[in-house]
């Protein structure tokens, strides 16, 4: 059989973002590529944190500078949240994925319980944190 | 929910399909099952993670070697980069097959993703085992 040609023709593609209504679950989901974007290249600080550990204490003092400056902390309060966010969005889909709270009430609290439980474990964590120093 | 993947009445995959296990792409189950398999392990990893950070910061070096080099801290930052790393490289392969349409990008994009999941594996495990090892010699 003669090989058939592909067509030529643009495939259509399906209504993406921009089309629909902002809703609770679909923010959180897209919150969730984000943040796990946001961690994707956040690895990449913790690795020249420890290279800087392993490398000598003049390598050391440098990073340590950087997270201890506003800047640094900063950095580190957003990955905090970030990690959080990212962490409890991961659960949520474990409950979903075993094919309970996917009711209009429950998705909707499961995804408004997921951005008020990262924000109350990073203050919690940060709270500890300075309170034990 | 019912699982009628077994009854060849009520599902139309062939039964090699089903003995395969492995769904009309021929891959992906096993891509989706290390994504919940990794994250799993993440969730307390990483809080121990967190813990670990927050005890090191702030600290003179030869603690903060002293701390990183105890045998707890050093196997949970080695079993929470090999989870991590592993996770974060099949999450970034979804976001580009999502959007990067180009196929030329796309290839380049997903060498990339590799690349850059190895570079932070092997450059934090080989931190990790110099702390933790260099005070044994």
């Amino acid at each position: 059989m003669a090989p058939t040609a592909r067509p030529t023709v643009a495939q259509p593609l399906s209504p993406h973002l921009q089309i629909y209504r902002w809703t609770w679950t679909m923010a959180m989901s897209v919150f969730h590529r984000i943040t796990g974007t946001a961690l994707y290249g956040g690895s990449a600080l913790v690795a020249v944190w420890l290279v800087a550990l392993a490398s000598g204490p003049a390598a050391y003092a440098w990073v340590a500078w950087f997270f201890g400056s506003w800047v640094g902390l900063l950095v580190l309060f957003a990955y905090t949240w970030v990690l959080m966010h990212h962490m409890l969005g991961g659960l949520r889909h474990f409950v979903w994925d075993f094919g309970v709270g996917l009711e209009r009430g429950e998705r909707l609290w499961l995804s408004r319980g997921t951005l008020i439980g990262s924000v109350a474990l990073t203050v919690a964590i940060w709270a500890l944190a300075l309170i034990l120093r | 929910m019912a699982d009628n993947r077994q009854n060849t009445n009520l599902s139309i995959r062939t039964p090699r399909a089903r003995v395969r296990g492995l769904g009309p792409s021929g891959h992906g189950a096993e891509h989706w099952w290390l994504q919940r398999l990794t994250a799993a392990a993440n969730a307390p990893l990483m809080l121990a993670f967190v813990v670990i950070v927050a005890l090191m910061a702030g600290r003179p070096y030869p603690e903060a070697v002293a701390l990183m080099g105890h045998p707890a801290a050093a196997l949970i930052l080695i079993l929470a980069v090999i989870s991590v790393t592993l996770h974060m490289r099949l999450g970034m392969q979804v976001i580009i097959e999502d959007y990067v349409h180009d196929k030329g990008l796309r290839i380049a994009a997903l060498f990339a993703n590799n690349f850059y999941a190895v570079v932070v594996a092997v450059a934090c495990l080989y931190a990790i085992l110099r702390v933790g090892l260099a005070r044994l010699a």
